[in-house]
């Protein structure tokens, strides 16, 4: 079960606007993004985020499942997430 | 107390004079007045209202010491100087030689010597950093097109191709870099300084040392936008304590005394940081170190008066700064007045 955590430099506001405070980068979540990024911030596992997702959007399984790997993996690749 | 600044020249290569006299300002109940000495009638900073008291034309450094010493002379018989901050690069040798004169006359300053100046020069840089383990881009000095021969040898294509003083140019073969080197050599004289190319982001410190080896504050800085003559338009505070602790290294290696900027480059490859410059002034974005909570320039102020400053510990991060170019409005008789008379 892969649990990520969020890096303690990086600041996440309300709006979905992201700054990565050791590179000066900045980020911006569109809002299925920041609905995801809070659930990871909780301490979700994956498969708990996959469920809570296929409950409250339209979406089937298989998509959702590889359109939620290739953003975890494109927040890794940015720094800001880190596997636990 | 009366503070003479240089460097008010605000144009597209600012000076760091303008916020450096904007820092002074912003402390509570400054009460000291800032006279501006400027080497063109047209230096933006002395339009600004408020922001200098009064304003002289100096000459050129280039037109010789004695020159350059009768006319802060003049002025300081009129002024009363108690402290003066050079902030160009280009006349900063000219103000650590005559640090003794400007001294017996009650104008003191808060500069480097001579030998900390050259540690960091462009041309010596490479030595400084090999032999205190900091990571700096190969370099190779030119002084003639014949030398620029070596390039292939030593280092590949881009490579940069840096003036003694200002300017670089990145080149992508031997004909751009004759080119190069010839519009340096003219402007800024030798020896040219041939560069590694490392391709990546940005990231610059400024920093101010007590002379004693004590970092009094540094504050670093990710440019967010970088304007065509490479000048940084936008940046943000940051906290990565790798340019910091490196900065940290250089004065307390080098002693050194005044305000400095060091500018990085962290490698897209393998996201290492090379310093590629060390600038001995405060650069033009100084005053986002006092917004972040560093009054650096009036720090050095402190020091210079003789106080003991306690060095920050911490500043703001994400504190951003955006350069806006701004129409001020004059009259001719202003310009009339700096042309003609040399003060205003």
């Amino acid at each position: 079960m892969e649990i990520y955590s969020v890096p303690a430099n990086l600041a996440v506001s309300d709006s979905g606007f992201m700054f990565l405070s050791s590179t000066g980068e900045t980020f911006t979540l569109n809002e299925i993004g920041q609905t995801i990024f809070k659930l990871i911030q909780q301490g979700n596992s994956l498969k708990e985020i996959e469920d809570k997702i296929l409950f409250d959007y339209d979406i089937n399984q298989p998509s959702l499942e590889k359109d939620l790997t290739d953003f975890i993996k494109q927040l890794l690749a940015y720094k800001l997430l880190e596997a636990k | 107390m009366k503070i003479a600044v240089t460097g008010l020249n605000a144009t597209d290569n600012p000076g760091p004079g303008v916020p450096v006299i904007r820092s002074l300002r912003d402390v509570p109940n400054f009460d000291g007045k800032i006279i501006g000495l400027v080497y063109d009638s047209l230096e933006p900073g002395i339009y600004k209202e408020g922001l200098v008291d009064r304003c002289y034309q100096i000459p050129f450094p280039s037109s010789g010491l004695d020159h350059l010493f009768e006319r802060i002379k003049y002025v300081n018989e009129i002024e009363k100087i108690d402290l003066l901050i050079p902030t160009l690069d280009s006349e900063l040798y000219s103000f650590v030689k005559m640090q003794d004169k400007l001294k017996a006359i009650g104008i003191k300053t808060f500069l480097p010597t001579l030998e900390q100046l050259n540690i960091r020069g462009k041309d010596k840089l490479f030595d400084f950093c090999k032999e205190n383990g900091i990571k700096v881009p190969k370099n190779i000095l030119v002084t003639s097109i014949n030398d620029l021969q070596k390039i292939p040898n030593q280092l590949n294509y881009p490579a940069v191709i840096k003036g003694i003083f200002y300017e670089a140019y990145v080149v992508n073969n031997f004909d751009e870099a004759v080119t190069a080197f010839g519009r340096l050599s003219i402007k800024w004289g030798f020896p040219i300084i041939v560069q590694e190319y490392i391709k990546g982001d940005e990231f610059n410190v400024v920093a101010l040392g007590d002379g004693r080896g004590n970092t009094i504050g540094a504050v670093a800085m990710k440019k967010l936008y970088i304007t065509e003559k490479g000048k940084g338009w936008s940046g943000i505070t940051i906290d990565d304590i790798c340019i910091l602790s490196v900065s940290k290294k250089v004065i307390e290696k080098t002693k050194w005394r005044s305000g400095m900027e060091l500018e990085f480059i962290k490698n897209l490859k393998t996201n290492e940081y090379y310093l590629l410059e060390i600038n001995p002034r405060f650069p033009a974005w100084v005053y986002l170190a006092p917004a972040a909570g560093q009054n650096l320039p009036y720090a050095l102020v402190r020091l210079a008066n003789g106080e003991e400053v306690i060095s920050f510990e911490k500043y703001e991060i994400g504190k951003m700064f955006v350069r806006c170019a701004w129409d001020l409005i004059s009259d001719i008789k202003f310009l009339e007045q700096i042309t003609v008379k040399g003060e205003c």
